[in-house]
């Protein structure tokens, strides 16, 4: 019996891409959380929206049989990049309503009004079948140069364009953050009163803050989209879209991007594994309540993060900026 | 729509009591406490386990008069509310307390309580499974009232509950001297330290109070529908809608926010899904937020 060498590596593609593609939704959360000490229990939502919004703008209108099947209230046919972008910016835009209306309030209201907007999100998207089919969802999103290669290779394609993103936006925010701009973000996480006297607008610096990692958020989403070539509300759940996202941050390091990266890739190891092993292992009667097993887990780890070691695997780094 | 606000006020009297319980917490632990939804449906599934092992044994198998629930149940409102004040008391121990001990910002609790709401419902997930429970199998016996509304006993039986357990509550904070050390450390804790009161013991007791109240509106809610395990996660939105619309910290405005967010919520069926309820509730919160964030008792 040989090692089937090809498939380990198409197993370790495809895991890549959607630890990569967690890693993006974990920075964007660094951005909020880390930087910034917002609250967002709703990345849920943002990873729906931009999923949804991609695949609106780069799908054509239903037409022929398929059109009796499918209903589709947008269809504008753009190219990837055109998704992504459109993904950013309708992310960006709900970020921007959320945190106008809370982020003069005390900090626990910017997180009840997250889980709102997410939950409301993915009610929307189920039962409005006008506009993005209900709960079937929509299918056949277009693959980024597709065709290039062989398709058995295309995996590996992907990976290459994720990565990308990921490296573009790491890049960004540790511009962003060692700027005069990310001082101030983490000068009003550290003590808001004292940022405030020294004659900074707070609420804009945080709404900022809130927008950009939503932003992040939502290419995360529309990355999700392209790759798995469908989109469903069902996706979108406060465990699978926003709280292994905080576990990832949490243990990979908050405030530091390598520790998001880091959490992204090892707690999708442990999440994708606990998978394999519930298929395989775990007895045919317990199969359906065994995954909840990571309910537990997930919750667990973060309490015992929170208590234990806030800062992480790698804590925040020192950083003495350019003047 | 008369009937339907008739409904609005049944979910709300349950709404009222877990508003009560959120407010409390936010006003005297000052957090926000997202595990509050899977305290009540962790009272809920208790009260479930207590009745069936006694219908396994064959004891208190009566119904309790009109109402589609037997005398099991009743008692098994004992150990759940008492399981489940327990577990708010532990986890104040155990989380809470260390924390406040650091000095931990504010924030960190309301994540904290996020962890904690979800090794709950995983827990929940695990023993029971996702499928809907239900506390009696039997038919729910209906009351015909006046201009053509027609009302389950049980609803009668809860609305009962419901307003005789927020009467007690408010009587407790105005009449008890207890009541009133927690109003005080709720109002200023260092004044109320100065004044000789824990504020530690009366935080234990708020998270006492409060899960109470979690159990038995978890328990009155499975009684007018069906349990599952999202059940708590799902009533999360009005709780806090409601609490935020009543002023944080005001037991008659929880009481008038959860009124309001119940009769809101039965109503908008008459025009939209009801499995829009959450939207609703949340769509009031951030109108709240938006006109009025203090809520309707509040100062600024």
């Amino acid at each position: 019996m040989g090692i089937d060498i090809g498939g380990i590596l198409s197993f370790l593609a495809s895991f890549a891409i959607m630890a990569a593609i967690y890693a993006i939704f974990s920075m964007g959360l660094n951005v909020q959380w880390g930087y910034t000490g917002l609250v967002n229990f709703g990345i849920a939502g943002f990873f729906c929206i931009g999923a949804y919004t991609s695949a609106l703008v780069t799908t054509p209108l239903p037409t022929g049989v398929l059109a009796d099947y499918v209903d589709q209230a947008i269809g504008l046919n753009q190219p990837f990049l055109v998704g992504v972008l459109a993904a950013a910016i309708t992310s960006g835009l709900w970020a921007a309503l959320i945190g106008l209306l809370t982020l003069r309030l005390r900090a626990d209201y910017l997180a009840i009004s997250t889980i709102g907007l997410a939950e409301t999100l993915r009610l929307f998207f189920n039962n409005e079948p006008w506009l993005a089919n209900g709960p079937e969802g929509l299918v056949g999103l277009p693959k980024p140069l597709y065709g290039l290669v062989p398709p058995q290779y295309y995996n590996y394609l992907y990976l290459a364009i994720v990565l990308a993103f990921l490296a573009l936006i790491y890049i960004a925010i540790e511009r962003g953050i060692r700027s005069p701009w990310g001082r101030v973000l983490r000068a009003m996480r550290e003590d808001e009163v004292m940022t405030s006297a020294n004659g900074k607008n707070v609420f804009l610096f945080k709404l900022q803050s809130l927008v950009v990692g939503a932003m992040i958020m939502g290419i995360g989403g529309a990355l999700y989209a392209h790759y798995s070539a469908a989109v469903q509300p069902s996706l979108f759940t406060p465990m699978f879209g926003t709280f292994i996202i905080w576990a990832m941050l949490s243990l990979g390091g908050t405030g530091n991007n390598k520790g998001a990266i880091l959490g992204g890739f090892v707690v999708w190891a442990i999440w994708s594994w606990s998978t394999f092993l519930i298929r395989n292992v775990v007895p045919a009667g317990f199969q359906t309540r065994a995954p909840y097993i990571r309910y537990i887990l997930i919750g667990l780890l973060l309490v015992i993060i929170m208590l234990r070691r806030p800062k992480g695997l790698i804590g925040e780094e020192r950083q003495v900026s350019r003047f | 729509m008369l009937e339907l606000t008739v409904y609005g006020i049944i979910l709300g009297s349950i709404i009222a009591l877990g508003a009560i319980g959120i407010t409390l917490i936010a006003h005297i632990s000052r957090m926000f406490d997202f595990a509050y939804g899977d305290k009540m449906t962790a009272g809920a599934y208790i009260a479930l386990l207590v009745s069936t092992l006694f219908s396994m044994g064959g004891l208190l198998q009566g119904k309790v008069g009109p109402f589609s629930f037997n005398w099991g149940l009743m008692v098994a409102f004992i150990p759940a509310i008492l399981i489940t004040a327990g577990l708010s008391i532990l986890f104040n121990r155990w989380v809470y307390e260390p924390l406040r001990r650091r000095g931990a910002i504010p924030i960190l609790f309301a994540m904290v309580s996020m962890g904690i709401a979800f090794a709950l419902r995983g827990l929940i997930y695990i023993l029971w499974g996702a499928d809907y429970h239900f506390y009696s199998p039997s038919v729910r016996p209906m009351i015909f009232l006046p201009l053509g509304i027609k009302l389950r006993t049980d609803e009668v039986f809860i609305m009962v509950v419901a307003w005789a357990l927020v009467a007690l509550i408010y009587l407790f904070l105005t009449r008890v001297k207890m009541g009133k050390a927690l109003r005080a450390v709720a109002d200023n804790p260092d004044l109320a330290r100065i004044a000789g009161i824990s504020t530690e013991r009366m935080i234990v007791w708020t998270e006492g109070i409060a899960g109470a109240l979690a159990a038995v509106g978890g328990v009155l809610y499975g009684i007018e529908t069906q349990l599952r395990p999202e059940m708590g996660w799902l009533f999360l939105l009005p709780l806090f809608a409601a609490a935020i619309l009543g002023s944080l910290g005001s037991i008659r405005g929880a009481l008038v926010g959860g009124l309001v967010m119940g009769i809101a919520q039965q109503v908008s069926t008459a025009w939209l899904l009801p499995t829009y309820k959450p939207a609703v509730a949340f769509i009031i919160m951030v109108l709240v937020l938006l006109f009025r964030p203090q809520g309707i008792f509040g100062r600024r």
